[in-house]
């Protein structure tokens, strides 16, 4: 138990942490209620991924710039494959699009393994290439989505048993994303790979000395950041109904949600669920500040000051660690 | 030592270690190499207001990606440009309507100075890889951005007639843009080469742990250099505005991917201590001249950006092979 | 030989571009031996083992295991071969808990939870992070983990290294067994106390080659040693002192005094006068570097006090010791040097380091002085460009000459003449007794023990963190110093019985006081 608090402590606080913003919200707000929460867990969806992606890479010793161009372009993919395509094709549509970014982030990673160019630097220049191939499939926001995938991800379940007032309160988006999360995360977390994994971003060379395949782990760890990015794609078509060629705010978004999930930038320690809880905290203080009528703008400002300062924090600890 | 020894090297690793010593020559023959598709391509286009239209867009590109030179010297780069050249242009374009234009010029090249510092302290300080700090700091300019346009929204904007002609006009058929840019071209090369400054940055960017053996302060060199790397971008704001003529939230960002890729293909190394200002200038004259081509190719936007991330990632896996061959 | 070696590596090398790591290296380990593998520094051991454990791959040679040749292609495949390494560097990952480095490796736990308690250890929790465990305890772990798969031949790099005696006793007991039971180990050692008492044989190398191989038995020791030195000439030209500086000693420039940094750097006290040479020397990683780093402020001390000139100093970066006029020459000059960059800039350096020298640079005047600083060390400057050109020897004299140019009073130089050519080092030797002669003081350590008599005035002996020993240059000959290197004491030669306790000299060591000898 005391191993679990030690190694939780960080994600135990942040979970406090928001459920005391959740409380502040609710003194702000009375009125917020589960209709606000539905929507909460709709607009963290697409960063959750996001910062999923960015997880993996981050957790394996490395840093993945090419996050939001790779969810551009699997949700303008998607969007422009569904547009005047049959709700059926849909089907298909969604692993094509996973199995598309699953390769993508394999590439990533077999350049960065074959040309031994930094990864900070190839994950830029895939970053070009992925905008532009981006505004290659559409050129402007468009497409659409079938109708079984956007209530895929709106509204409520209604679980039998559960009085309608605690229903409420899981909208299905929240669920989808627990699944989609836990049916990666939990099996590798357990597997050999994911021991791998930690073990090349905790100390590559203690990891290659006990042999693990040093290369072959790696590019999983950025093919698995490839599949989280097309899921955040495709969360991203869903909410929307259309795909925008344009990256969003979330290559940064994701790295200040995984520094202040308690995940190392230097690699080999936290898990999935800090950073995961850190979007919620992210977003719910950009609602806070929402109902506190502060113009957007500003809010984007401070949200933007937030991301700094933790991701300033972040390598501050860091450096503070290697000394 | 070997090298002034003459013994038959194959012909692949001479032309390497002749790219990698005089990056000049081959650059210069690419850019000629283009201008000549383009004539033939288009014959008739390459004439003296074309030479003067494409040095005028090419002049704000050269400064931003002298930028991306300076701090890629450190092994560093700088993603804020855009927005502190937006941000700059836009504040002057409306402060003028009612201040002083040199009023307006200091209150536009105060978000520079200052979000120079902010990455300056958190590069040099905090240790934030430059790429994520720069990111960050652009989002929050932009959003600063946004709230200042709602308060000027009335008084509208205009273009300073003098921002016009330097940015636009035309002297004798020689861009008056080139006013500003040689003397600035000319200080950054001085700075690079022959001052205590310039020299850190090269150092700096080549072998932190020896520079600090020498007594250098690492926090100090990075952040004068990313508050200049801002003023820099201040500045082309000025004239790009000039040469736009419409101020809008997004003036420069297109500039910077094409900055990056700039100071890359002018033979600067991402990872730091080599490169020079020279090569970049011409990297943003093959850039301009290759966004034409591409234009009249009919090329996308998309592919565009596609190529410019090819360069970056093929030049430099090229410069790796290159420095570990010897 | 009638049973067949479980190892046997013949003809083994290794080569980085021109620099020879290994040049015929063997090694044949017979089941049930305890094998110990000897060397000075830089002899290849490290280069040998790696190439065993398949970290990196040979140039040249045949590996036999059990008879068969294999090809040891990753340390996995090593694993599968029966070779199993424990480094000195635990191989454990940090972040992980044990029990997860447990699965990584595919180790049993059962068995190793028993090894774990066989050698001293019996209150582990094995859901403890690596990180939180103290680097003995972690350094056990990882000789249990390696034991818990039963591996054909063990590889221990100095095993005992950092360990405390009780733990350090069980961990001896329990290799010593393991030949016991039909296996092999491969003991790296440099202590001769473990040596006699574990080992059956022992391989010895010099400058990449194998040249013995020994029995242990009483006595051997100096037949090691003498295989270690080689038939070098040990006679070497005692450096000439000034008589003035003899006659009366100047005050200490440098004065160290309980030095400590973290676990590496115990206690180390002595002093460096101007006009003078003083040679440290020390095996490899007995906290030598820690010394020169908190010298030259890269590191703060974690006790102790520095004194400069008589008062005392805290240096809490390079420039502060540089500004009391202390450079620090490091051994690896791909540390000092940016290697894009040209001779001049290099040497010129540390003029542009402050702040107010960063506006245009006087070409005329640093011309001037690059020029002298170049020409008096006589560097081949024909390859100006870059300096990642020059050979390794010019490299070196450019790291030097900038603080010539500099005009430092105190030049801490570690390990300079290392990689390169002979030549390039009479030059150096030359250079630093020039220096003294003009005043300066020069701190030297020295991983070449025949250096010691060419260069310094006296001789520093580190060992394990500690000063054991002190000086004077005319006692200081290879034999004498290579028996002070590893401990053991001074002056008697032959009724020194090997399993002396080397921790017993310091006492008489110090009554030895810095300039004080006779």
């Amino acid at each position: 138990m005391s191993h679990f608090l030690r190694r939780q402590g960080w994600v135990a606080g942040l979970l406090a942490f928001f459920v005391a913003l959740f409380i502040i919200t609710k003194l702000i707000q009375p009125a917020y209620g589960s209709g606000d929460f539905g929507s909460l867990a709709r607009a963290v969806l697409p960063y959750a991924f996001a910062v999923a992606a960015q997880t993996v890479v981050v957790i394996a010793g490395g840093i993945d710039l090419s996050v939001a161009a790779m969810m551009a372009l699997t949700s303008v993919t998607a969007a422009s494959m569904m547009a005047g395509a049959s709700e059926e094709y849909a089907l298909f549509v969604v692993p094509f699009v996973l199995a598309m970014g699953f390769v993508l982030g394999a590439v990533n990673g077999m350049l960065i393994v074959v040309t031994r160019v930094p990864d900070i630097v190839v994950t830029l220049a895939t970053l070009f290439v992925l905008q532009g191939a981006a505004l290659l499939v559409l050129d402007a926001p468009g497409g659409a989505a079938a109708e079984w995938l956007k209530a895929l991800i709106s509204g409520t379940v209604p679980i039998p048993g559960l009085p309608d007032s605690i229903d409420a309160w899981i909208p299905k988006a929240l669920l989808v994303l627990i699944v989609c999360l836990c049916i990666i995360w939990i099996p590798l977390r357990r597997s050999r790979l994911g021991l791998s994994i930690y073990a090349i971003g905790s100390n590559e060379l203690a990891a290659f000395r006990s042999g693990v395949p040093v290369k072959r782990t790696r590019i999983i760890a950025y093919a698995l950041s490839g599949l989280f990015a097309a899921m955040g794609g495709l969360a991203l078509t869903m909410g929307t109904g259309i795909g925008a060629p344009i990256p969003g705010p979330y290559l940064l978004a994701s790295v200040a949600a995984v520094v202040l999930g308690g995940v190392a930038l230097g690699g080999g320690k936290g898990g999935l669920l800090g950073p995961i809880v850190a979007v919620f905290v992210l977003r719910l203080v950009r609602t806070d500040l929402t109902l506190l009528a502060i113009d957007p703008n500003v809010t984007a400002i401070i949200e933007g000051a937030i991301m700094v300062a933790v991701v300033m924090f972040g390598a501050f600890i860091t450096m503070r660690g290697r000394q | 030592m070997s090298t002034t020894v003459i013994t038959p090297v194959p012909f692949g690793r001479r032309i390497k270690r002749f790219m990698a010593d005089r990056p000049l020559i081959p650059l210069i023959i690419l850019l000629v190499i283009l201008v000549v598709i383009l004539q033939v391509l288009r014959p008739g286009i390459v004439n003296e207001r074309w030479i003067a239209n494409t040095i005028k867009f090419a002049i704000p590109l050269a400064i931003l990606a002298g930028c991306q030179t300076m701090t890629m010297l450190t092994g560093g780069i700088d993603l804020s440009v855009g927005t502190v050249a937006t941000m700059s242009a836009f504040i002057m374009a409306t402060q003028v309507v009612n201040q002083d234009p040199a009023m307006a010029f200091l209150l536009a090249m105060m978000p520079a100075v200052l979000i120079g510092l902010v990455n300056g302290i958190g590069v040099g300080v905090f240790r934030v890889h430059p790429l994520i700090m720069t990111l960050g700091t652009s989002l929050i300019g932009t959003g600063c951005l946004q709230v200042y346009q709602r308060t000027v929204i009335a008084s509208g904007a205009k273009i300073p007639d003098f921002l016009a002609w330097l940015g636009t006009g035309l002297t004798w058929g020689i861009p008056n843009a080139l006013l500003l840019f040689v003397p600035l071209a000319a200080l950054i090369v001085f700075t690079l080469a022959r001052t205590g400054f310039g020299r850190l940055l090269y150092a700096v960017g080549d072998n932190e742990r020896a520079t600090r053996l020498s007594g250098v302060q690492y926090w100090q060199v990075i952040t004068a250099l990313y508050i200049i790397s801002s003023m820099l971008a201040g500045i082309t704001g000025l004239l790009y505005i000039g040469l736009i003529k419409a101020p809008s939230l997004s003036l420069a960002e297109p500039l910077v991917l094409p900055s990056v890729a700039a100071a890359v293909i002018g033979g600067t190394s991402i990872f730091g201590g080599r490169g020079g200002y020279t090569g970049t200038i011409i990297g943003a004259l093959i850039l301009t001249v290759l966004t034409t081509l591409l234009t009249i190719l009919q090329m996308p936007e998309g592919a565009r950006r596609i190529l410019f991330g090819l360069i970056v990632l093929f030049v430099t896996a090229a410069y790796l092979r290159i420095v570990e061959e010897r | 030989m009638t049973t067949t070696p479980l190892l046997d590596a013949t003809g083994v090398a290794k080569n980085y571009g021109a620099v020879a790591a290994l040049r015929n290296a063997s090694l044949s380990v017979l089941p049930g031996e305890v094998h110990a593998l000897m060397g000075a520094n830089g002899a290849g051991k490290s280069t040998l083992v790696k190439i065993l454990t398949g970290a990196i791959s040979a140039n040249a040679g045949r590996i036999l295991i059990r008879g068969e040749a294999r090809d040891i292609r990753s340390p996995a495949a090593a694993r599968r071969a029966g070779l199993l390494p424990v480094y000195q560097e635990p191989s454990l990952i940090p972040d992980l808990d044990v029990l997860s480095n447990l699965r990584l490796t595919g180790t049993p736990v059962e068995p190793f939870r028993a090894w774990v308690r066989e050698l001293g250890i019996p209150d582990l929790d094995i859901r403890d992070t690596a990180r939180d465990i103290p680097l003995a305890v972690l350094r056990v772990l990882d000789l249990a983990r390696a034991l818990a798969v039963e591996p054909d031949v063990l590889l221990l790099d100095e095993m005992t290294a950092a360990l405390p005696a009780n733990l350090a006793e069980k961990v001896l007991e329990v290799v010593r067994r393991q030949g016991d039971s039909g296996r092999a180990v491969i003991f790296i050692s440099h202590r001769f106390v473990e040596i006699s008492a574990l080992c059956d044989r022992a391989t010895v190398l010099r400058d990449g080659e194998t040249v013995g191989v020994v029995d242990i038995v009483p006595g051997v020791e100096e037949k090691i040693v003498e295989l270690m030195l080689g038939t070098r000439i040990v006679k070497t030209h005692v450096a000439a002192r000034s008589a003035a500086q003899k006659a009366s000693p100047a005050p200490a420039r440098l004065s160290v005094r309980n030095l400590r940094v973290g676990t590496k750097l115990n206690d180390v006290s002595f002093d460096l006068r101007d006009g003078e040479v003083a040679g440290v020397v020390a095996l490899e990683g007995q906290g030598q570097d820690e010394l020169f780093s908190a010298l030259a402020g890269s590191i703060r001390p974690s006790g102790g006090a520095i004194e400069v000139d008589g008062q005392p100093a805290k240096f809490s970066h390079p420039i502060d010791a540089i500004r009391a006029g202390i450079a620090y020459v490091p051994g690896d000059r791909a540390e000092a040097l940016a290697m894009q960059r040209s001779v001049r800039e290099n040497i010129a350096l540390p003029f542009s380091a402050a702040l107010r020298n960063w506006g245009p640079i006087n070409m005329r005047r640093e011309r001037a002085k690059v020029v002298s600083a170049i020409e008096r060390l006589q560097i081949d400057t024909r390859a100006q460009g870059e300096v990642q050109r020059l050979s390794g020897g010019n490299q070196q004299k450019v790291t030097i000459a900038r603080w010539i140019a500099a005009d430092a009073r105190t030049i801490l130089c570690f390990d300079p003449t290392r990689g390169i050519d002979v030549g390039t080092k009479q030059e150096i030797y030359k250079l630093v007794r020039e220096l003294a002669g003009n005043g300066k003081s020069v701190l030297f350590y020295t991983s070449e023990l025949e250096e010691v008599q060419r260069v310094c005035d006296r001789v520093i002996v580190i060992f394990g963190g500690r000063v054991v020993d002190i000086f004077p240059v005319e006692e200081a000959d290879e034999p004498a110093l290579m028996r002070a290197a590893y401990g053991l004491p001074r002056g008697a030669k032959a009724d020194v019985g090997i399993l002396a306790d080397p921790h017993s000299s310091p006492e008489t060591a110090h009554a030895s006081e810095p300039g004080a000898t006779p």
